[in-house]
């Protein structure tokens, strides 16, 4: 009897543990919190008293945005219900606001590290302070490290506006997600390149879908002091004989598939890649194989790019994918992390992304507002700089700190783009118009977790 | 109030009602959904999902190479850490139990619930720096000529053992402090040695704390999805439901996947319970 008591108390203590151990399980899953500005200065603009005066056609109901109230056809965009495309008479389709009514006092942003910034990353980089002064709209944003944490944040959140990257921006169309995006309301698009504009990412059946934001290409970064000779060539860091095997570095995410595609462009010709998104049946197995080679290579897959930093500075990585920021970073440290990046010769993977405004968005005036805001010239400016990346308003290169940013960064230099691949969903309907043999985007996914194994 | 007071009946299950709701509906409710939308079936070419029952997951998972070897990698952890664990626990328990004083053990106590009171996530990624290419570790093991193992499924291994040890020494300590006194000085008038009462009184005493013990660690090493995604760039149970969930946002399959390790518990639940390991309750 007494063993019995014994035991049992000492058997009652395991709940209280259970409850400790749920409780500290709990805090590690909190993923990072909304960062929300705590500029609580009154707004100096015009303040929304009473209701805002909203077209109907802005409050038509998501249900009403295109492609929603049908399965998305695996074809092309090319098949769109006949409503959404402007008709004749010159009414705008539905969901397209005629003009922006006053501002809702707060707009919600997704976007990717380093094009929202309040001060609280750097107190100089701050563009938000000045949008919500003018405005009067409160902005409150999240961050995201790859297009499938973009697309399912903003699936499921309430975001009046989102920084889309093409493989991104078509999947968000494709469920009725965001709206269609009366340009004609945002000035300073005027200004956009036009090699950004009416593009199949941010252009659904002769519809715009958003304001395009700027472009980048994924680089080539290693360290100086550690990889010699310098790499030109992506080979770098797919080669099983590499002597950095364990300190390589490459993207986490299913779109990197494409990187290995864009060395098969050069090192198997044969293969007849000619879009790194549109692969068959032969030239995606080719790719995942280059993948699946590099994978004992990888020190750690990044997607987090204050992870990337880390890596580098303490050298588990010394050689991979990385963007301009995270060289600009790194070199700003104290003492400076010795890095360089370049584009290889074999081209590379890039971005392009779009701003785009939620189908059944909260503030929609303040996301046109913002809209505007961040593709003026001077935002254009301060982000492109921040960001190292292409500005798509090409005034903003008159403003850049550097006077040679744009030339820098290629802002209109169509040669330099040639090569550059921007980031887009892979669709079963090949990108590249060869019909119905490509591998769609959950193969990609599904390929993705097996090269990782 | 005084129609309660003669019913204490109702006092009871009125007191009883809102952690029942709770546990009921929050707890089981939760757990429910999981299992029935794992027989759902997710389109990726229109984003939706299908309520129709099904087996597509399950047979998905079966077929796909990449989804068993990613169980069995997660089952092999689990049960390295919960054998690392209670090796180290077990002399740390003991000691606590049955040589330390009163006051070493309270500081021992006090020291082994300490780090659980830091946040879950500041400790892997204390551990991180500790590992990294020029970490305190590599520092520290440079004279002797060797390297620590850098990030991957051994500097794992290390970080399940620290961060799951207290909930497998504090099972042990209190089934060893319970073991009556009397029970060793019998065996020790009949003439066993020290190892032989520890092998045949001591051990079958404190086997079922450990297996408590080993349920913590092995079911907790299951499901931990941050410590691989921060330490090791291969995948866990983890972290493929997240990236089902988080990147291809197919819900029913991550349920489905998400069965795997309630699965492993029940069956792990009723070896132990073959082990005679539930006959003390």
């Amino acid at each position: 009897m007494d063993r019995r008591s014994r035991t049992r108390r000492a058997w009652a203590l395991l709940p209280a543990i259970a409850l400790l151990a749920t409780a500290c399980a709990g805090g590690g899953a909190t993923q990072a919190p909304t960062r929300v500005p705590t500029t609580d200065a009154p707004a100096s603009g015009p303040a929304s008293e009473g209701p805002a005066s909203q077209e109907p056609a802005s409050e038509a109901p998501a249900s009403e945005a295109p492609a929603s109230e049908e399965p998305a056809s695996e074809g092309p965009a090319s098949d769109e219900p006949a409503s959404v495309a402007p008709s004749s008479d010159g009414s705008l389709p539905s969901g397209m606001p005629a003009e922006v009514g006053e501002g809702e006092g707060e707009v919600r942003i997704l976007a990717w590290p380093g094009y929202v910034e309040d001060g609280s990353t750097d107190p100089e980089v701050d563009w938000v302070t000045e949008f919500e002064g003018a405005t009067g709209c409160e902005v409150s944003f999240d961050v995201f490290g790859t297009s499938d944490e973009a697309f399912n944040l903003f699936k499921d959140g309430d975001y009046d506006v989102i920084s889309a990257s093409g493989d991104a921006s078509g999947r968000l169309y494709e469920g009725g997600y965001v709206a269609p995006v009366n340009v004609d309301l945002v000035p300073n698009y005027a200004d956009v390149v036009d090699a950004l504009k009416d593009q199949p990412y941010n252009t659904f059946g002769g519809v715009h879908y958003g304001i395009p934001h700027g472009r980048g290409a994924n680089l080539l970064m290693w360290r100086t002091d550690v990889v010699d000779p310098a790499p030109d060539s992506w080979t770098a860091v797919f080669d099983p004989e590499s002597p950095y095997a364990g300190q390589v570095t490459a993207y986490d995410a299913a779109i990197y598939i494409a990187d290995a595609a864009v060395v098969l462009m050069t090192t198997q010709p044969e293969l007849g890649i000619t879009d790194p998104y549109a692969l068959d049946e032969a030239q995606f197995a080719a790719a995942v194989d280059l993948a699946r080679q590099q994978r004992p290579l990888i020190s750690e897959y990044w997607s987090d790019y204050t992870r990337e930093m880390a890596s580098f500075a303490n050298q588990d990585s010394v050689i991979g994918t990385t963007w301009q920021i995270i060289v600009n970073l790194l070199q700003a440290e104290d003492p400076p992390v010795p890095v360089e990046a370049i584009k290889p010769v074999e081209g590379s993977t890039g971005w392009s992304d779009t701003w785009m405004v939620r189908a059944d968005a909260a503030h929609p005036n303040c996301a046109y507002m913002w809209l505007d805001y961040v593709v003026s010239p001077q935002t254009q400016a301060s982000i492109a700089e921040w960001f190292g990346e292409a500005p798509a308003n090409i005034a903003a290169c008159d403003l850049t700190a550097d006077p040679e940013h744009c030339d820098i960064f290629h802002a209109d230099d169509d040669a330099y783009w040639e090569d550059v691949y921007y980031w887009t969903t892979p669709s079963v309907e090949c990108l590249d118009g060869r019909g119905p043999i490509c591998k769609g985007f959950d193969e990609w996914l599904n390929a993705w977790t097996e090269i990782k194994g | 109030m005084n129609a309660l007071y003669a019913r204490p009946r109702s006092v009871a299950s009125l007191l009883m009602a809102a952690p029942l709701t709770w546990l009921v509906v929050v707890y089981l409710g939760s757990l429910a959904l999981l299992l029935v939308s794992a027989f759902w079936t997710y389109s990726a070419a229109t984003d939706t999902i299908d309520t129709t029952p099904s087996l597509v997951n399950f047979g998905e998972i079966i077929a796909s190479s990449t989804f068993r070897t990613i169980a069995l990698r997660t089952m092999g952890m689990a049960a390295l850490v919960t054998l690392t664990t209670a090796i180290i626990a077990f002399p740390i328990a003991y000691y606590m139990a049955r040589v330390a004083s009163h006051r070493v053990r309270g500081l021992l106590v006090v020291a082994i619930l300490l780090p659980l009171w830091a946040s879950y996530v500041v400790k892997v990624y204390a551990w991180r720096i500790i590992l990294s290419e020029q970490g305190i570790l590599n520092w520290s093991l440079e004279p002797l000529g060797v390297s620590g193992p850098g990030y991957g499924d051994v500097a794992l291994w290390l970080v399940f053992t620290y961060l799951w040890l207290p909930y497998m020494i504090l099972p042990i300590y209190a089934g060893l402090e319970r073991i009556p006194t009397g029970l060793l000085e019998a065996s020790s008038d009949l003439g066993a040695r020290g190892r032989q009462t520890f092998r045949r009184i001591i051990l079958p005493l404190a086997f079922p704390a450990v297996v408590a013990g080993s349920i913590f660690t092995f079911s907790l090493t299951l499901g931990d999805y941050i410590a691989p995604s921060l330490i090791t760039s291969t995948q866990f149970l983890g972290n493929v439901i997240f990236s089902q969930l988080g990147a291809a946002g197919d819900l029913p399959l991550a349920a489905a996947l998400g069965t795997i390790p309630v699965v492993l518990m029940i069956i792990y639940l009723l070896a132990a319970r073959r082990l005679g390991a539930f006959e003390a309750l």
